[in-house]
């Protein structure tokens, strides 16, 4: 007979003993299990050509350009419908990808390694914020700046993490949420953190002075820099704790901008759907709600790992996102502690008297109690090519967890 | 046409988000067409260019410039606009509560350790359940929702039971608990009345009444209207008495009901009687008889009840002790009356009273059709039968004069061994038979020697009428009564009352074991009152201001009250 309480004390211990270090960089074809030419991988749970969402698709025609595979979005879009590229969420290849997560064979992406359990995840280089690929823009200057980070500023992170033996994204986060991030939306201090540890490696390694100068002036700019290896470490924290028989913890929640994604520990690698949110949104000017597309990205596997929209009280400064005041914040977090089964060890939130994060979302709490999961998030258009149009806060939607529910109970004759 | 003003501040910074929700403000003034707030980044400026909000300050603005642009047809609309964000920067919201409402019990627990009861007013299809989590728990339950099954009133109140909790309700409106008021209540004194009620205005009533008299309440408990219905045994009210009437501060108990079931409110009668301290009680629709007997104070009405409870409590009587009725002379089986009647007066009103302490009185004559004994010669259970009657008196003197009728009859009854008491009547008097007892003596001790072959104790008790100035002389009839072993007096309703007494002694023991409840905890019931509030938000609001700790719960049916689901959480549990 299963123990519930066991085996989700199993995945949680799993999710925060995990210790993800980001050791380099590579080539995506080169490092991630089961890539190939034709495989080109996207956020969120499994999709068709078909119903695939705006910026995924946009995503995609960059990448087929990128890959100089395509000369014109025409051409891209030619390819894209014959069938000859298949397609693969992210998860099934142990990676993530923010927003649509577009990740092809050329593309580079830093390696993860969880030095507990040994298992490593890969994510992308983030561009930073705007018209950007992974919200579906494609234009030229989105073209060259991708090459750059290819060309550029991977090998150079590459050998600068290799200089000084990698940076341990844990023991980074723990700070950054007492320096007012949530680990997901804001990651200013992370990015930050992580440009000050790499900086002397990067001057050091870089081929010349002035290419040091402009990968630093980039990683300073951008706010999101950490974004993808802090992503990409809750990946192995999570696939750490995944599979456990009788385990209700939820290890994987992403969306692409179609569906929603759920996966279960204790019921293995099956996909749990349902039509992706509208985000409750703050918007750039000359953008509305009608131009936002559903909600996307496989970030959301920072609030699976106990971060971003769970660690809200410790970042008040992006309550505006949730309609006012820090004490709005504080009850999104207080409120995911009713879901979820464990508190944090590692992560903790000062104004809560360094109570640990709200970490384990319990699928029989939340159809419990019906609260789902609330995450932070950028919000993409919804036509290919153009770009990010705000942020906002989203809920998951319930069904997910109640069909997940009464899988469980099917799975274990319950 | 559209007209821009801008405004750009260096070397400010605001959170973009901030910035955003101002954008979305000034945006929605009236008389503003579009707006943009932002830092001067090249990214920024850009999205200003694709809506045709770059102003030329804004082009030349840099990353640490703060840049406000609105446009609109009027441009005073716009400077105005641009005026206010000073004001909308500065703004901020009440902040309410830094800690957000518990959302289960559990957590509710965890802030107020110390509660020990949860007020209950969910909708009904969910109360039963919030009520089990309540006594799981180890909480005392007060539930306000109504639409709650008898089959759960049953299944809550028999888990009340084994745990010794109290299950208030459902639908009890109020209770007064140490003095603070639960539900809809009414500030009332503390003092030494202790209410029970299956009446929720009918406590309140009498409540206030017992204040307005100048006395107060140890506890008023409500139990629900359905409380002393048939389905449900009176299990709160019995254990709320039980507690009550170990409780020493309340010296005087009061008891109302709506019209109760009689067998139930029997029931409570059998354990209000064993009180030891007055015992006021009004059920409405059940008359009393009589307004006192023994430590049991009948009121025609609540205000009675309220004066009569407060007069008890300020002049408390002499500690009434309970006769010693020898019950244990009788045997297991020995339950019945048999009353072999001369007078038809004396028959009807042993019948009347007799409705005090038994269910139900068989008659050849009787004062309620449905108690007609099928056969006059043939006894049923308890039975009371005039001789008197014309079907006896056929080709025959009247009892009267005549005993010989009633001596085999009272022979007869002697020999069932279910009977445990007989009651004759002896009319003496001109015209009657000139010593009856000379005739009636030896027949009683004939008929307790039959019992006592028989392994039985029979109680044999006479009414005896007539005066010393009679022929037959008063004393000179019940002297050789009672040297036959007999109890008598000369008051019919005495008699009555002597033989009701053990009849209810006799049949009411097996009911007692059968509802027998773990008791509740006086030591809990006396603590500061701490309460748990799961519904209502006006029930925290008044338990706040009377000053009680008191956490109210942010609750929601468990899985949307989706049944499945909630069989499927239920069943999870036991692989925790």
């Amino acid at each position: 007979m299963i123990n519930i309480t066991e085996a989700n004390k199993k995945v949680v211990e799993a999710f925060m003993e995990a210790r993800p270090v980001v050791v380099g960089t590579a080539l995506a074809k080169d490092v991630i299990p089961g890539m190939h030419a034709d495989l080109f991988l996207h956020a969120g749970p499994p999709i068709t050509w078909e119903r695939m969402s705006g910026p995924i698709k946009g995503a995609m025609v960059g990448a087929l350009i990128f890959e100089g595979r395509a000369k014109t979005a025409e051409e891209a879009y030619k390819i894209l419908e014959s069938g000859q590229i298949k397609f693969a969420p992210c998860h099934e290849h142990s990676s993530v990808g923010p927003m649509a997560g577009v990740i092809s064979p050329s593309m580079a992406v830093f390696i993860v390694e969880n030095q507990t359990h040994g298992n490593k995840a890969y994510s992308g280089m983030n561009e930073g914020r705007g018209k950007v690929l992974r919200m579906g823009a494609y234009s030229q200057d989105v073209i060259d700046r991708m090459r750059w980070l290819n060309d550029v500023y991977a090998p150079t992170i590459d050998a600068a993490l290799k200089l000084i033996g990698g940076v341990d994204i844990r023991t980074l986060l723990s700070k950054a949420l007492h320096m007012g991030d949530d680990g997901h939306n804001r990651l200013d201090a992370a990015s930050i953190l992580f440009a000050t540890i790499l900086a002397p490696a990067i001057t050091t390694v870089a081929k010349s002075p002035a290419v040091a100068a402009e990968i630093l002036r980039f990683m300073g700019e951008n706010a999101l820099t950490i974004l993808n290896p802090v992503m990409a470490g809750c990946k192995t924290m999570a696939d750490a704790g995944h599979n456990v028989e009788g385990s209700t913890i939820v290890t994987c929640m992403c969306r692409n901008g179609t569906d929603f994604g759920l996966r279960v520990s204790g019921l293995g690698d099956r996909w749990f759907t349902a039509q992706s949110p509208v985000v409750k949104a703050l918007y750039f000017p000359g953008f509305t709600e009608a131009d936002a597309c559903r909600d996307i990205g496989d970030s959301v596997i920072t609030e699976t790992a106990g971060i971003g929209g769970f660690a809200m009280a410790t970042a008040p400064a992006l309550v505006t996102f949730i309609g006012g005041t820090p004490q709005d914040a504080i009850k999104t977090t207080l409120d995911m502690y009713e879901i979820t089964f464990a508190e944090h060890k590692m992560f903790t939130i000062p104004f809560l008297d360094f109570r640990g994060t709200p970490t384990g979302v319990d699928i029989r709490k939340v159809v419990e109690k019906q609260i789902t999961p609330r995450v932070n998030t950028g919000v993409a258009h919804k036509d290919p090519g153009v770009g990010q149009v705000g942020a906002g806060v989203v809920s998951a939607p319930m069904s997910l967890f109640e069909d997940s529910l009464i899988a469980f109970a099917e799975k274990y004759n319950i | 046409m559209a007209v821009i003003k801008s405004q750009v501040r260096s070397g400010v910074y605001y959170d973009s988000a901030r910035l955003m929700q101002l954008q979305r403000t000034l945006a929605n003034l009236p008389g503003v067409v579009d707006a943009g707030v932002i830092m001067g980044t090249e990214t920024n400026k850009e999205l200003l260019a694709r809506v045709d909000l770059l102003s030329p300050e804004a082009i030349n603005s840099r990353e640490n410039d703060l840049v406000i642009v609105v446009s609109s047809d009027d441009p005073k609309i716009a400077e105005e606009a641009i005026a206010k964000v000073d004001e909308l920067l500065a703004a901020r919201k009440d902040t309410g509560e830094t800690t957000a409402r518990p959302r289960t019990l559990e957590e509710a627990n965890k802030i107020l350790p110390e509660s020990s009861w949860v007020l209950i007013s969910v909708a009904g299809r969910y109360a039963a359940r919030v009520a089990r989590q309540t006594m799981a728990a180890g909480k005392h339950v007060f539930l306000f929702s109504d639409n709650v099954s008898v089959e759960d009133e049953i299944s809550l109140k028999a888990e009340a039971a084994e745990k010794g909790l109290l299950v208030m309700g459902p639908d009890c409106g109020t209770a007064i608990i140490n003095g603070i008021g639960l539900g809809f209540a009414n500030k009332v004194r503390k003092g030494p009345i202790g209410l029970i009620a299956a009446a929720g205005t009918g406590l309140q009533q009498v409540s206030s009444r017992i204040h307005q008299l100048g006395s107060g309440l140890t506890f008023g408990i409500g139990t629900g209207g359905r409380d002393l219905s048939e389905k449900i045994g009176g299990v709160t009210f019995l254990m709320a008495l039980d507690v009550l009437i170990r409780d020493p501060e309340t010296k005087v108990i009061c008891l109302v009901s709506k019209p109760p079931s009689p067998a139930v409110a029997e029931e409570v009668l059998r354990q209000a009687r064993k009180a030891g301290k007055p015992v006021v009680v009004n059920f409405i629709g059940r008359t009393p008889i009589s307004r006192h007997s023994g430590n049991l104070y009948f009121a025609s009405g609540l205000d009675d009840a309220a004066a009569i409870a407060v007069d008890l409590a300020k002049n408390p009587p002499a500690p009434y002790v309970a006769p010693d009725l020898g019950l244990n002379r009788f045997v297991k089986g020995q339950k019945y009356l048999r009353g072999l009647f001369s007078g038809g007066t004396l028959a009807y009103e042993a019948q009347y009273l007799l409705t005090e302490y038994v269910p139900k009185v068989y008659a050849n004559a009787p004062i309620n059709k449905a108690n007609k004994l099928m056969d006059a010669l043939t006894s049923v259970e308890h039975t009371i039968v005039d001789l008197g009657e014309d079907e006896f008196t056929v080709g025959r003197l009247h009892p009267m004069m005549d005993n010989e009728l009633r001596i085999r009859r009272l022979l007869d009854e002697a020999k069932d061994p279910e009977v445990a008491v007989i009651m004759l009547d002896v009319v003496i008097g001109f015209g009657s038979h000139e010593d009856p007892v000379s005739e009636i003596a030896p027949a009683i001790v004939k008929a307790k020697d039959i019992a006592k072959a028989g392994g039985r104790y029979l109680e044999v008790a006479v009414v005896v009428t007539g005066t010393e100035e009679d022929p037959q002389k008063l004393s000179a009839q019940i002297e050789p009564l009672k040297k036959a072993g007999a109890w008598v007096n000369t008051s019919n309703e005495e008699v009555v009352r002597y033989v009701g007494a053990i009849l209810q002694g006799l049949n009411g023991e097996v009911v007692a074991e059968k509802a027998k409840a773990t008791p509740v905890d006086l030591a809990v019931l006396k603590k500061p009152l701490e309460a748990i509030n799961i519904g209502l938000e006006s029930f925290y609001e008044n338990l706040k201001v009377q000053g009680t700790p008191t956490v109210q719960l942010d609750w929601r049916p468990t899985a949307g009250g989706n049944e499945k689901l909630i069989g499927i959480l239920d069943r999870l549990k036991q692989y925790e």
